[in-house]
């Protein structure tokens, strides 16, 4: 299992965000982005999950068993900013939703709904619409969705903003226990992840500066 | 694909959802006919089935905007898009969902409108049997204008720009072969069989174009 992002750059509009960035990871490796604000650490995990086209350069997902010329982002689950729940559907309609839509990958399943909803530490209240919950519970539950489909990459954008301290140390043991399995972390974060091992990628970002190469 | 389908309907009747609020829109814009055009009967019931065609038009119009828009704005478009489902089935399955949820009441609600612009039983049913047939192709090629404006904020009247041109057609063929049924020369078959091509032709091209610009939609 291997992620490979190849000499990859990016533009939004006319600005050139990023350029060059390869990165190479195993399973069990993680990926830790850090930058300041508009260093460019979303859009390359947009570019990695395949929402944005890149620039140049080109990411690859090479596994046993899978076919060739799969598209990376198939591999992937992606965790943005926005949390990709219905306010109008309960938690559990929003999570079984998900769990039958994205299937299963490779032969692995995930785990189930309320499974899911006591390893984030919200079991119990599934019955509830989303649009109930607070601005952290409702990221825990995002969260959850990642456990119910498996994918073997997680790509994580600020995983624990809205977060309080013990929510973002249930995160970061679900984090391990997904390495431990062979998973492979790509996020972008302020806060440490408390992450052993972690390479980090630092973003400098350089919105406008490098116009004067081309 | 049959947890998006049920998703989709779930929404679409859940406080919100575009279901109540077409159907709303289309009695609105009939029944005020009447009153506008004076109490006679022979001229409603002439101009009854042009009248419930363009009063389905336009809800219809209505909610096309929402189809992709609330699903990106929650972030929900981007796991779609991610899958390795072919987008353009993906996208078949939200025009289903789409019509089952908005397009079907329409047609359910016609019948009713039809006695208030005192319509015989016979325009009555052709037009419903139009309707059923010719929503879908609006719900089909309003989702090509719902993807390619899904980005934009405030999208909604440039979808109903975009999509009333090749929305025409639809109209015209809907309400001809609605006419033909009830006014004697005229034959039924032909321009209800051309209505019938449109909507199969759009059911093709519709999710394809979408897709296309649902995967150039780079934010």
């Amino acid at each position: 299992m291997r992620l490979t992002a190849e000499n990859l750059s990016a533009r939004r509009g006319e600005d050139l965000i990023f350029k060059d960035v390869s990165f190479c990871l195993e399973g069990g490796q993680s990926l830790v982005l850090t930058g300041k604000n508009g260093s460019g650490k979303s859009t390359l995990l947009r570019t990695v999950a395949g929402l944005l086209r890149p620039d140049g350069g080109r990411v690859i997902w090479e596994q046993e068993g899978a076919e060739a010329g799969m598209r990376a982002a198939e591999a992937c689950h992606y965790l943005g900013h926005r949390n990709a729940m219905k306010a109008e559907l309960t938690v559990s309609e929003n999570l079984s939703f998900w769990r039958d839509f994205l299937g299963d990958f490779n032969g692995n399943a995930g785990i189930g709904i309320g499974e899911a909803a006591e390893a984030v530490g919200l079991g119990g209240i599934t019955h509830l619409p989303f649009g109930y919950l607070s601005a952290g519970q409702q990221r825990r539950m995002a969260f959850a969705k990642l456990l119910v489909a498996w994918r073997p990459v997680w790509i994580l954008d600020e995983p624990t903003a809205a977060l309080d301290v013990s929510a973002e140390s249930v995160f970061t043991a679900l984090i391990k226990q997904h390495l431990a399995s062979g998973g492979i972390v790509l996020a972008a974060t302020h806060q440490p992840l408390g992450l052993e091992n972690a390479q980090e990628l630092r973003m400098t970002g350089f919105a406008g500066a490098m116009e004067d190469m081309w | 694909m049959t947890a998006l389908l049920l998703r989709d309907l779930k929404l679409s009747v859940r406080a919100g959802g575009g279901a109540l609020i077409g159907v709303l829109f289309f009695m609105t814009v009939v029944a005020v006919i009447p009153f506008g055009v004076g109490p006679d009967l022979n001229l409603l019931s002439r101009i009854g089935p042009a009248i419930v065609w363009i009063g389905a038009l336009l809800s219809a119009l209505l909610g096309l905007d929402r189809m992709f828009q609330t699903d990106r704005e929650d972030g929900s478009l981007d796991l779609i898009l991610m899958q390795e489902h072919p987008l353009a089935l993906t996208v078949l399955v939200k025009c289903l969902a789409h019509w089952l949820g908005n397009g079907l009441p329409l047609v359910i609600a016609s019948p009713l409108l039809g006695l208030f612009m005192n319509m015989s039983e016979a325009a009555i049913g052709a037009t419903m049997l139009t309707l059923l047939v010719g929503t879908p192709a609006l719900t089909f090629i309003g989702a090509v204008g719902a993807a390619v404006a899904v980005a934009l904020p405030r999208g909604g009247l440039l979808v109903s720009i975009l999509v009333l041109p090749l929305a025409i057609p639809v109209l015209i063929f809907g309400v001809s072969a609605s006419y033909a049924a009830v006014e004697d020369p005229a034959p039924f078959m032909p321009p209800f069989l051309i209505l019938v091509a449109i909507t199969m032709f759009f059911a093709v091209i519709g999710p394809i174009g979408a897709a296309l610009a649902l995967r150039n939609t780079a934010d």
